[in-house]
Order: structure tokens, then C-alpha cells, then sequence
């Protein structure tokens, strides 16, 4: 009782001070900030090109085309016809384009949540010393609400694309780094000591025997990692990032359930096609 | 074994202690305080106390005892995939515990191989590619290195698998696969650490029969882990008794059963060597008996056709042996018509009585084939003893053929 009144009597902490002063000083990196704006908008521009230069029939039969592919081994039909009416509906919706811009950040934010990420996930399954340290960080970064990466982001790359993929990289990253340390950390110590025994580097040992036996757990922080970036499209577009997540914030807006609701739906159609797509990619499968 | 020793592995003064305290730890083992002493005071795990021997080029060097006992630490010392605390390992002379990474990598590559208990296979990689795993990370190419695995592969007597994956396959069947990939590196040393021990009795025999077959065509230094004393009777050249971290006693199998160096030792052996105890009381089942003073070559035959056997015992009226008679032979003198079986007895029939040892008889009853028949003082016939049923009471099984 008295040590809260005393915490009360202490004058409030100018953490909110101290947090704008870091991002002020971040702020002069601008030739930094600016060249990474630059690389990220250039992968973004590259999947929006190729989306932009895809007849809509061809992007269709292509998706079609790479789950009956993935599935080689034990077709799902029932999906082939749910991704087939799905991307009819988008279409006929008009979303095509807000669609592909969705999509354009969510593979853009994706990848590079795996470039950093997997690497992330590695070294703290090598070093104590970065899982203790990495641990509480990716904890920060998956429980703070992801509103709040938007006011940095905008800071530090300006309004659009750029700042609403580095908001998804930060909220979408932990799962691909956690799921990486624990598919590595799994692998059975008897195989660790088979490569070890032979001879193996500790490269060898990483892309021979630890990646290939994580790959599923591996793989199933990238799907998860793909699935919150998706979370992220709302909003992500409230700084301008384009795409389904502007319809329905606009719908918001302007009070408009029915809007809201369609685009809402294509961003639904669009998660179950992403998540099932990755979820074949990780069973493993095998030559014979 | 060899006749000429030359030392291939040499183990000096090798320890390990596992945990945190070590140097006090190590005070404390000096003193002659014992594992679980030590455990107490500090807290830290003694695996390996000072280990001192050596093992000769070419021979099968067991390392037994029971679970904790400290074989798994020791052998992975020898390759060093556990850091000692103290002492060292000499492989042809060259100190391991000196190497720097590339040299142990080297020395891991090409004169060690190592097999798992639980296999080690990589479960994403076809038999093939698991065989050829040791020559991939040295560089090797593709088409030398996959006729080397292939080669392996035969050798174990794996073929027609190549594509298959580990989980396929029957345990017995990938520790094959475990060998032949250790095998294709043409290592001179194999660390075998319990490599039979997760196999079923049957597949453990054949495996270790296997292994001595590879052994006779490839002479190996085999260091060879086992909690099973009738394995590492069976295929040790020389066998080394661990207890609590600490060697009890190294020698031949002949040296180990006659002179076993302590009660421990004592114990183990009469616990696990059944053929010591067992005789042949214990395992002979019922013969087929002819009486020669009623039977002629006629009953004689139908008789061994309702029993379905292709020899019968040929005693007296009181049950003494007389010898045994061959069914080719009854056949024929029931096709010349003749009334006595006398001609057709073959006398020299081995015996031994109630109370020998099978470990006595084993010799002659695995390479003879013959059936030793069983007789007391009077020269009667008791029973008899065959192959199948020495193995299956070595086993452990209950004869349950007699009486
Ligand atoms: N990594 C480890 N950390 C702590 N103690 C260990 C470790 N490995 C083995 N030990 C201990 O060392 C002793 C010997 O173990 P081990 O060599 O595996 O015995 P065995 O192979 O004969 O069953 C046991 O008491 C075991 O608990
Ligand atoms: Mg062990």
C-alpha cells in the first residue's frame, strides 16, 4: 500500500520522451533509412510488375497450376475448386488489383522475414547467449499492439508501401525465428553426433542434417509468419500502404458494412489460398 | 587375434566429469571417493575415471557394462566427440587430444567411422545417400562415391533398397545401412556403441555373426559397446569391464570366465552366461527310441515316419544306448526284406552325462551338428541334445520338449 503511494508520488517516467528522442536521432541516418526504402520498394515493385504484366486468366491458371503441383502427391480437389471460384469472386468483385498490391506486401514482407529471420533463428539455436538475448525481444515484438510500429515506420521511411511492409516484417518476423531455433534445437542428438562423427564442418552439418530435419517446423513459422503479415494489411494501409486493407479501412470510414465486408471477404479468400499453398510446401515429401 | 600386437588406439589416464564443480570433484576421486560419493559432495557426474588400456590393430575390443557405467562417454572420447577432462587418446601414436579442428576432422573422416545405437540414419535421405553421407562431406565425387556406398552397401548384404528411405526398412535393416556407412569410408577404426542392442534377439544374432563375417574379410579395429556378456563373448577378441566409471577388468573371454578379477565380475558372469550354468540336463529333449529286442527294420520305419524324424536311438531292454540308426538306411533294408537292423546301427554316437556344462559341448554341437546323446552311469539313455535347443536355452527360452 505505501510503496504504491509512493510510486505514485515519483514524478511519471519520460519514457515517451526517451523513445522520441531515440527516434529523432534515428531520423538523421536519413541516407540509411532512404536506401533501405529504396531496396524494399524495389522487391515490392518487382512482384508488382510481374502481377501488373500477368493476365488475370494466367495468374489463375498459374495458382491452379502450383497447388495441383505441390499436392502432386495427394490432390486436393476441393481446394483447386475453392482457389478457382475464389479468385473468380475477387475478380468479378473488382479487387483484382487491391489483391495483388495485398499480396505484393505480403510476399515482400514475408521474404524478407525469412532472409532475417531463418538466420535469426539459427544463431540462437547455436548461441545460448543469443537466445537469452533474442528471447525477450521477439516476445516485445509479437505482444506490443502492431499499431504502434506504424509511428517509427512512418518516421523513418515516410508514408506508403515501404513503412506498412517494415511494420508486418517486425509484427510477422518471431514466428520464423522461433520456429527455426526449435526445428534446429529438435533434431536428434544422435544425428548430431552421426555428422559430427564423420567429419562433418559445422556447415556441412547446418545445410546437411539440421535445416533438412527442421525444414517442417521451419516451414511452419514461415506460414505462420505469412499469416500475420496478412494481419497486417489493415493496418498497414491506415499509412497508405495500397491494397484490400485500404477498401476496408475506407469502408470504415464512410460506415460501409457491405464494402467492408466484400473486401474483407477476398482478404479471407486470399489467407486460406496463401496458408494452404504454404502448408503443402512443408509436409515433406520425397523421390519415390 | 593377432599374434604380433601393434597398438592401434591407446588410452591414457582418460576422464571425464560432467557438471560444475570438477576440480573438487576430481580432489575427491583422487582420494578414492566413488561415483556416487562425489555426486553427493559436488554435485558433478564422474562418466569415465581414469581409463588406462590399449587396443591392437585388427582386433574386436568390447567394452562392456551396465547402463551408466560410463562406455558410451569413454568411446566418445576416443573420437572425441566428448571433451575429456583429463588424460589422452593416442590413434597410431598421434595425440588426439592435440589436434586442432581440421586435424580431428581429418582423423574423423578418414580413420574413424562411427555406428549408433538408435542408427543415426538422416530421415530425409535415401538409403543411398545416407551411405554415401561420410564421402559427400569430404568432397568425394559423385559417381566415385556412389559405388563406394553401393559397395558398402553389398557388404552388409543391403541391396535393392538404394531408393527406399531409413523409415522403410526394419530396424535390423538400417543398422545395416548404419554400417555400410561407416563402412564406406574404409575407416580402420569402427566405434560401435551398443549398435546391436536396439535390435531383437534374432536380428542381433544374425548381425553379430555378420559383423565377425565383415571382420574376417576386412580387419578392422572394432571397438564395440555392449551390456550383453554373451555378445561380447561371442565376438570379442578382448573384453574390457566397466563399473561406475571405472575399469574393473580387460582380457580375453577365456581370461574374463576363468579368472574373473573380482566378485563383481563374478557376479555379472554367472547372471548373464547362462552356458555356464545351464548343462546338459537342462536343455537335452526325448529321442525317438527304437527297442532293437522288439523292433525290426519295418516297425522301426513307421515308427520314424509317425514321429516324422530321420534318426532313432537304438537302445536295449534296459534302456541302454546301442547307436542310431539313418532313416535312407532303414529304407533300404526294408526294401531288401531283411528282419535285423544290427548292420545298419551307427555305434560312434557322441554322449556326454546330465551335468556338463553346454558351454563344454558347444563347440562340438555348432560345428559337428551332430546330436550329442545324453546318458547316466548305467550308459542309458536320457535324452538328447541339439543345436536348436542349446541356442534357444542360451537365449533364454525354457526347453519345454522333455518330460
Ligand atoms: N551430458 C551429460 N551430462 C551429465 N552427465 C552425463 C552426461 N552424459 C552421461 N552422463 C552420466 O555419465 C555416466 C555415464 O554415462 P554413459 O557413458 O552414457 O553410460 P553407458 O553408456 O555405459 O550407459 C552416467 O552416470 C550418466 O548419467
Ligand atoms: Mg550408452
Amino acid at each position: 500500500m505505501n510503496s504504491l503511494l509512493l510510486l505514485g508520488a515519483i514524478a511519471k517516467l519520460p519514457l515517451a520522451d526517451w523513445i522520441d528522442n531515440f527516434v529523432d536521432w534515428l531520423v538523421q541516418f536519413t541516407g540509411f533509412f532512404n536506401a533501405v526504402t529504396n531496396f524494399i520498394g524495389a522487391i515490392n515493385n518487382a512482384f508488382q510488375w510481374v502481377f501488373d504484366a500477368l493476365p488475370i486468366w494466367l495468374f489463375i491458371v498459374l495458382v491452379l497450376a502450383l497447388t495441383y503441383f505441390v499436392n502432386r502427391d495427394k490432390q486436393n480437389w476441393g481446394l483447386l475448386i475453392f482457389e478457382f471460384l475464389g479468385l473468380l469472386l475477387i475478380w468479378n468483385l473488382n479487387y483484382w488489383r487491391d489483391m495483388t498490391q495485398t499480396l505484393t506486401l505480403v510476399l515482400t514482407s514475408s521474404l524478407i522475414a525469412l532472409v532475417i529471420g531463418i538466420p535469426l533463428g539459427i544463431l540462437m539455436a547455436k548461441s545460448h547467449i543469443a537466445e537469452v538475448i533474442l528471447k525477450p525481444i521477439l516476445d516485445f515484438m509479437q505482444t506490443m499492439p502492431a499499431f504502434v510500429y506504424l509511428i517509427p515506420a512512418v518516421a523513418l521511411f515516410g508514408i506508403g508501401m515501404v513503412p506498412g511492409i517494415v511494420a508486418s516484417v517486425i509484427f510477422a518476423m518471431p514466428p520464423t525465428v522461433r520456429m527455426t531455433n526449435m526445428g534446429i534445437r529438435e533434431v536428434p542428438d544422435e544425428l548430431i553426433e552421426a555428422a559430427d562423427s564423420f567429419g562433418s564442418t559445422e556447415w556441412q552439418k547446418l545445410f546437411k542434417v539440421e535445416l533438412p530435419i527442421a525444414k517442417t517446423s521451419l516451414m511452419a513459422g514461415v506460414n505462420q509468419s505469412m499469416m500475420l503479415s496478412l494481419s497486417m494489411v489493415v493496418i498497414a494501409s491506415m499509412i497508405g500502404a495500397m491494397g484490400l486493407g485500404t477498401e476496408v479501412y475506407f469502408a470504415v470510414g464512410r460506415n460501409d458494412a457491405g464494402n467492408g465486408f466484400a473486401a474483407g471477404l477476398a482478404i479471407v479468400i486470399l489467407a486460406i489460398i496463401l496458408d494452404r499453398l504454404t502448408q503443402s510446401l512443408t509436409r515433406t515429401r520425397r523421390k519415390n | 587375434m593377432s599374434t604380433n600386437k601393434s597398438t592401434k588406439v591407446e588410452v591414457k589416464n582418460l576422464t571425464k566429469i560432467f557438471g560444475k564443480r570438477i576440480a573438487k570433484a576430481k580432489e575427491l576421486s583422487s582420494q578414492g571417493k566413488d561415483k556416487s560419493e562425489i555426486l553427493k559432495e559436488t554435485g558433478a557426474t564422474v562418466g569415465v575415471d581414469r581409463a588406462d588400456f590399449k587396443i591392437y590393430d585388427g582386433e574386436i575390443f568390447v567394452i562392456m557394462g551396465l547402463s551408466g557405467s560410463g562406455k558410451s562417454t569413454l568411446v566418445r572420447m576416443i573420437n572425441r566427440l566428448i571433451e575429456p577432462t583429463d588424460g589422452e587418446v593416442l590413434i597410431d601414436g598421434e595425440n588426439l587430444m592435440k589436434m586442432d579442428k581440421k586435424k580431428l576432422r581429418e582423423v574423423r573422416r578418414k580413420k574413424m567411422s562411427m555406428v549408433f545405437q538408435n542408427f543415426g540414419l538422416l530421415p530425409n535421405r535415401t538409403i543411398l545417400e545416407n551411405a554415401e553421407y561420410g564421402l559427400e562431406i569430404q568432397g568425394v565425387d559423385k559417381d566415385t562415391r556412389e559405388k563406394k556406398a553401393k559397395d558398402a552397401l553389398e557388404t552388409v548384404g543391403i541391396t535393392g533398397y538404394n531408393d527406399e528411405y531409413p523409415d522403410q526398412l526394419s530396424g535390423g535393416m538400417q543398422q545395416r545401412v548404419g554400417l555400410a556407412r561407416a563402412l564406406a569410408n574404409d575407416p580402420e577404426i569402427l566405434l560401435m556403441d551398443e549398435a546391436f542392442s536396439a535390435l531383437d534377439p534374432l536380428n542381433r544374432t544374425d548381425m553379430q555373426d555378420q559383423l565377425l563375417d565383415i571382420q574376417e574379410r576386412l580387419h578392422k579395429t572394432i571397438i564395440f559397446i555392449s551390456h550383453d556378456l554373451n555378445e561380447a563373448l561371442k565376438i570379442g577378441d578382448r573384453i574390457m569391464i566397466m563399473k561406475d566409471a571405472k575399469v574393473i577388468q580387460t582380457g580375453t573371454p577365456e581370461d574374463i570366465l576363468t579368472h574373473p578379477a573380482n566378485e563383481y565380475v563374478e557376479n555379472f558372469i554367472e547372471n548373464v552366461d547362462r552356458s555356464k550354468v545351464l548343462t546338459a540336463g537342462n536343455v537335452m529333449i526325448r529321442p525317438m527310441t527304437i527297442n532293437i529286442e522288439k523292433a525290426g527294420p519295418r516297425l522301426t520305419l513307421n515308427m520314424m515316419k509317425a514321429n516324422e524324424v530321420s534318426t532313432a536311438y537304438i537302445v536295449n531292454n534296459q534302456r541302454k544306448l546301442i547307436g542310431v540308426v539313418d532313416a535312407n538306411d532303414v529304407i533300404k533294408l526294408v526294401r531288401e526284406k531283411k528282419g535285423d537292423i544290427t548292420p545298419i546301427i551307427q555305434t560312434k554316437v557322441p554322449t556326454t552325462d546330465e551335468d556338463t556344462p553346454i558351454s563344454d559341448l558347444m563347440d562340438d554341437i555348432s560345428q559337428t551338428g551332430i546330436p550329442f546323446a545324453v546318458i547316466n552311469d548305467k550308459k542309458q539313455l536320457k535324452g538328447i541334445i541339439v543345436r536348436g535347443a542349446v541356442l534357444g536355452a542360451l537365449a533364454g527360452n525354457e526347453v519345454s520338449d522333455f518330460e
